[in-house]
């Protein structure tokens, strides 16, 4: 008999073995008969006005077909598209482009070299206007005007919180500190790029979309929405999304070049596949954070927290087209209390366009909770400092309680449940915490900067219940659909789509557990929208608290009436009937048993009468609330004042995600969530010059953290389980990339707060570092 | 644009076929002989995702040409496992969850078996070093180190 | 990404490929292609034709003849990573081959190949000014040699003709008293120099220097070699005055230009300090060995 491998086994991944055997089935290794390639020319300018666009050249290379263009699209009325906040982007151009890198004309040829060529031969004429790039300029009066059809540069005010009563806790308190924070632009950039292989048929008018998309039954949806005045009806769209080569937020969007193809292959009358290289991916597709915040915190005469407050100007690109909730142009920013017990907050949100790419939250987060919690644990760092009280004991001081949960904060949100003390404790304890501080004065007396960091933070995933959360109007509910065969194995299928987070193991485990059939015996599905039970996808840490959840309530639902098959076939009364890992036993005589096995056999074979046959249940899950997962991390770093470079020596991540399912799998999601903390925090940033010109647009000067610079994490774990979640789990994909920044960010000030450092922006580059120590008399002249 | 006749042994096949100069040889892995568990992850000879051995030594097969493999004795990732026994690699990458997205995978195992060949029981520095051409953005790195010291052991038992 | 049309020639023999480059002015070679490829897929480069000198036999080897080390062109920097001989007598060398790109990339990248492209940021030219390296040229009218001095022109220019290859790079053979360093600052592997500082010294049994070299990476339109900072150490007893001296000329020689990287003042500040550490594991070396 096969194990169960229910909750809290570290099972090997089932996805694995073709996975190692390059057996994956990735987006660029489909192909279908006759299959067209598309390529697509690109604006080097960030802001001008086509010309002229001459495809002469290009249209005589051998296997050149055809070409796109905006004035192509605007026949159909499909040159423009609405994106998921209200507001509109263009698919091509008719007259003017708007970022560096913008999608031109499309190129469509019978081969991957075929198409280069002519993406190389096509002539675009182009004026050059004046380039607005950074969103301070654009909101000043006279700006140049990003878009034509807006009255302005200002896209948006949004704000939380009780402003007047915050301002007052801000001229009571004892200890004001504010800090300029920017939270630089940075890319996902997961090594598979995006793309699709879009197949018409125009006898029975139906589309195969196969795409790399997170979110496949809401891109079926949008298409049949933005589509559906040339024919694209949803019943006979089906979107596959076939293995994904890492996702982290950046396969959400609608990038143009999906919808190109679509229109390429309707026009052409054959499947068209578009993939994009490195460079296109970095320069063009979803951005995440550029929020330039203005963050201030209050604390009385004891160290308590008594209010927060954050001014905040998002740059959002030409376009507002980030994949976040419709209620929430600034995402969940206002968790940015974090996990403090104070009660006065306020914290507002301006938008600007700029000419850069549009996008916003596609960076492993559940939308703006890195920027929040990347300014609050700035913010606490610099007040202990400023009060001269060591950061740990002052975090201690102002936690939240653990009685005090359910938490409602000062921002409107209720924690579901937390235990902050002990989750720090944990990571002091084992990083060494009293040593450190020790080893640390003994350093700066010799002259040797070593810094210890902390992020203390607290996470909001799992969205969201339908009161609040939307997209397209969509409630952001997630599925799950059971079916147990005769033989007591099953096919379980979700409207998620794993990106390499091992759904097809995780779901598994949480049936096992609910029914007791091996997770080996579960095949699970996801990513086809002719099959899957619809639902939103997965980003923002949801498929746990969502489809995880259904996935429990489907499986319950079963047991229900296998109970009842069980009563039929041992001849008791239901409520005589007790479960046992996999079995119905009648009470107080556990010889007479039935497996799940057993009843699964009877649903299709003697099932009792009156009762349909089948053992199978489907899961729409609504989640009450939103789940809170949390953490404590400490890094140690050691600051080479000759040249600025900082090691990180240590770094040790408590995380509490709630109930763990698979713990090999939790710990490898911190793992690489650390990597994706580590990575913006020291290295990565998407930079532009003033002309708009995109400065590192390739994995040359976009720099990914290989082995030899990643920390070697150390990981912690304690657990809270969440109240409302059927399993108690909570997410965790999210929680290291958001929990992380601001650790190491505060230990690089804290190695160098002596010389009067208080903040410095991420990413900490040698330069930045150096120039600190320059400027404060501190670097070493070797 | 001249067009070469060559002729190679892939995963022990002999292989041959006409090819354009300019034909990448990771394209003629994918597209010609229909290998595709050898990726494409950028364009700069950075990420590592096409890596491949040719005789032995990790090559990112976007930067040679097909035609430069002539004669060459090329493994993927689809010759690694060995009369249906997986590789000691591929297992410490199981066992170890090595992997999440799959994508760089098979490059990383490549270079983490010639990587063994060379040193048999490399330290995690060694491991870290010899694998930092290789991009991986969802494990860390942490498993994968697991993973390659899995191997180690089990090839020298 | 994909490189436009090329036509491909892979000779055996030096002589062949001489001819068919004077035969083709728009020819190229390809050595490691590890510069050459990536560049063509970008469309920066478009040669007509490719002239591979991966199969010339007798362009790969590491060895000490005649007073010289001697490295043949199409050496792999993988080779001269493991080579127990660059290891032992030539640690300079074996520093700069260990940080070139990244391990999989040195499998097929080439000294020569990275000293021929001429670009600033690769890292043997500066080690090669450090050692006073000659070089060797095969041209249609036989060989010639060149002063590594007299090499590097301007940005990616040589005085190689467009007929010749380089075949051969040769270094002065360990001597007692040689001892040497690279240090590179990297923002990750993989990436080229912010600044990186080669140093070749030879010390008597007194501690006194008797000759030396300094070159520098990436800080400037070309390598750099710097004459004064070494002139400064030469005589001395490399005390810390003297050292601190040469950092400060080897800095001052440097004519970095902002970018990604750091400012200039940044990549100034780091020539001086790896001027400084690179003299002092130098001395360390040349006195252990």
């Amino acid at each position: 008999m096969a194990e169960i491998n229910g909750l809290g086994h570290s099972m090997k991944r089932k996805e694995d073995p073709r996975f190692l055997q390059g057996k994956g089935n990735y987006i660029d290794d489909i192909k279908l008969p006759g299959m067209l390639w598309l390529g697509i020319v690109r604006s080097p300018y960030a802001h001008a006005r086509i010309k002229n666009i001459d495809t002469s050249k290009a249209a005589k290379i051998p296997g050149v077909a055809g070409f796109v263009t905006g004035k192509d699209l605007e026949k159909y009325n499909l040159h423009w598209m609405p994106t998921l906040m209200g507001d509109t982007q263009m698919v091509l151009p008719v007259d003017t482009v708007k970022y560096q890198a913008q999608e031109v004309v499309a190129v469509i040829a019978t081969d991957r070299y075929a198409v280069a060529d002519g993406v190389a031969a096509v002539e675009v004429e182009y004026e050059p206007l004046p380039v607005v790039v950074d969103p301070y300029k654009a909101l000043e009066p006279g700006a140049t005007k990003v878009r034509d059809d807006k009255q302005s540069n200002h896209i948006w005010h949004w704000g939380a919180g009780d402003e007047a009563a915050t301002a007052q806790a801000f001229e009571a308190a004892a200890t004001v500190v504010k800090e300029h924070i920017y939270i630089p632009r940075i890319h996902v950039a997961s090594i598979e790029t995006c793309g699709c292989l879009a197949n018409w048929d125009p006898i029975n008018k139906h589309l195969d979309m196969y795409m790399t998309t997170q979110a496949p039954h809401a891109i079926r949806t949008v298409l049949a929405l933005v589509a559906g005045h040339v024919g694209l009806s949803e019943e006979n769209i089906r979107v596959i999304s076939p293995d994904i080569g890492g996702g982290f937020g950046g396969k959400v969007p609608v990038y143009p070049g999906y919808v190109i193809a679509v229109a390429a292959s309707v026009l052409l009358g054959k499947p068209v596949k578009w993939i994009e290289d490195r460079s296109e991916n970095l320069q063009a597709d979803s951005f995440a954070r550029d929020y330039h915040i203005d963050a201030e915190l209050a604390a009385d005469k004891d160290g308590r927290i008594t209010a927060m407050r954050m001014k905040t100007l998002a740059d959002h690109g030409y376009s507002d087209s980030q994949a976040a909730p419709s209620k929430f142009p600034a995402g969940l920013f206002s968790i940015a209390t974090g996990s403090y017990d104070f009660q006065k907050a306020f914290v507002e949100v301006d938008a600007a366009y700029t000419n850069k790419p549009p996008g916003g939250v596609a960076y492993r987060c559940s939308f703006r909770v890195t920027e929040a919690v990347h300014a609050m644990e700035r913010l606490v760092d610099i007040m202990a400092h400023e009060r001269g009280e060591d950061p740990a004991a002052f975090r201690m001081k102002n936690f939240i309680r653990p009685e005090q949960f359910p938490y409602h904060s000062a921002l409107g949100w209720e924690y579901d449940s937390g235990n902050y003390h002990a989750a720090l404790q944990k990571a002091m304890d084992m990083i060494g915490y009293a040593d450190l501080l020790k080893e640390q004065t003994e350093k700066r007396a010799r002259g040797e900067f070593m810094g210890i960091g902390i992020s203390s933070f607290t996470e909001i995933v799992g969205a969201g219940p339908s009161s609040q959360f939307d997209i397209i109007g969509i409630k952001m509910f997630d599925s799950a659909e059971i079916r147990i065969h005769p033989t007591g194995k099953a096919i379980a299928r979700f409207g998620t789509k794993s990106q390499g987070q091992g759904h097809e193991t995780t779901y598994a485990q949480i049936i096992a557990e609910e029914l007791g059939i091996p997770a080996e015996h579960i095949k699970v599905e996801e990513g086809d929208t002719d099959t899957a039970p619809y639902g939103l996808g997965t980003y923002a840490s949801r498929s746990t608290p969502t489809a995880g959840a259904a996935a429990s309530m489907a499986a319950r639902k079963i047991r229900e009436k296998a109970r009842k098959i069980a009563a039929h076939l041992l001849e008791a009364a239901e409520e005589d009937l007790v479960w046992d890992t996999n079995k119905f036993y009648v009470k107080g005589s556990p010889d007479k048993a039935k497996t799940i096995q057993e009843i699964a056999f009877a649903a299709y074979t003697n099932h009792p009468q009156g009762m349909e046959a089948g053992l199978e249940a489907v899961n729409y899950y609504d989640p009450p609330n939103l789940t809170f997962p949390f953490g404590s991390y400490i890094c140690v770093v050691d600051i080479d004042r000759g040249t600025g470079q900082v090691k990180v020596r240590r770094f040790v991540a408590v995380d509490d995600c709630g109930t763990r399912i698979n713990p090999m799998i939790v710990e490898g999601q911190i793992h690489g969530g650390l990597n994706m903390g580590f990575a913006p925090a020291m290295m990565e940033e998407m930079q532009y010059d003033e002309h708009g010109n995109i400065t590192g647009g390739t994995f040359m000067d976009y720099l990914l953290p290989t082995a030899v610079e990643s920390p070697r994490w150390e990981l912690g774990e304690t657990t809270t389980p969440s109240p409302h979640h059927p399993i108690g789990a909570k997410g965790v994909g999210e929680s290291a990339t958001v929990g992380a920044p601001p650790a190491f960010a505060n230990a690089v000030v804290d190695a160098l707060w002596h010389l009067g450092v208080r903040h410095v922006d991420i990413p900490i580059t040698a330069p930045k570092v150096y120039d600190l120590l320059k400027k404060h008399g501190a670097a070493l002249e070797e | 644009m001249s067009t070469h006749h060559i002729k190679l042994t892939i995963n022990g096949q002999a292989a041959e076929a006409d090819v354009p100069a300019r034909t990448l040889l990771v394209h003629f892995i994918r597209d010609t002989l229909s290998l595709t568990g050898t990726h494409i992850g950028c364009d700069t000879t950075s990420c590592g995702a096409c890596t491949v051995l040719i005789n032995g030594r990790p090559t990112k097969s976007c930067t040679l040409l097909a035609v430069q493999a002539d004669g060459a004795e090329i493994t993927t990732v689809e010759g690694l496992a060995q009369g249906g026994q997986l590789h000691a690699i591929q297992e410490g990458f199981h066992q170890c969850h090595g992997l999440q997205c799959g994508f760089c995978t098979p490059g990383m195992m490549l270079s983490s078996v010639a990587l063994l060949k060379e040193n048999p029981s490399p330290s995690e520095d060694e491991i870290r070093w010899g694998l930092s051409g290789n991009l991986c953005r969802c494990t860390g790195y942490v498993n994968i180190v697991k993973a390659v010291q899995y191997a180690a052991e089990k090839m020298q038992a | 990404m994909i490189p436009p049309a090329f036509d491909y020639a892979s000779p055996t023999t030096v002589n062949e490929a001489l001819a068919l480059l004077g035969q083709n002015p728009d020819a190229k070679i390809l050595a490691g292609g590890h510069s050459l490829l990536p560049m063509m897929k970008f469309r920066l480069a478009s040669p007509a034709l490719l002239v591979d000198i991966n199969k010339v036999d007798g362009l790969a080897y590491i060895k000490e003849e005649g007073g010289w080390l001697k490295i043949g062109a199409m050496t792999r920097e993988s080779e001269v990573d493991r080579s127990a001989l660059v290891k032992q007598k030539y640690p300079l060398l074996a520093d700069t081959a260990r940080v070139i790109a990244d391990p999989i990339v040195r499998n097929w990248a080439t000294v020569g190949g990275n000293l021929a492209h001429a670009d600033p940021a690769n890292d043997h030219p500066a080690t090669m000014l450090a050692y006073g390296a000659r070089l060797v040229a095969a041209g249609p009218g036989g060989t010639r040699e060149i002063a590594i001095g007299d090499f590097f022109v301007g940005p990616f220019t040589t005085p190689l003709e467009h007929n010749e290859i380089l075949t051969e790079i040769r270094i002065p053979a360990h001597k007692a008293g040689d001892g040497g360093a690279y240090l590179k600052i990297e923002r990750k592997v993989g990436d080229y120099a912010t600044a990186a500082v080669a140093v070749q010294i030879n010390v008597d049994s007194k501690g006194r220097c008797m000759s030396a070299g300094i070159g520098l990476t990436n800080v400037g339109l070309t390598p750099i070699r710097t004459a004064k900072a070494a002139g400064l150490l030469v005589g001395s007893s490399l005390d810390d005055a003297t050292v601190k001296a040469a950092a400060n000329a080897a800095a001052e020689a440097a004519e970095p230009s902002a970018d990604n990287r750091g400012s200039e003042d940044y990549k100034r500040s780091l020539v001086r300090t790896l001027t400084t550490r690179a003299l002092k594991t130098a001395v360390e070396r040349a006195k252990a060995g």
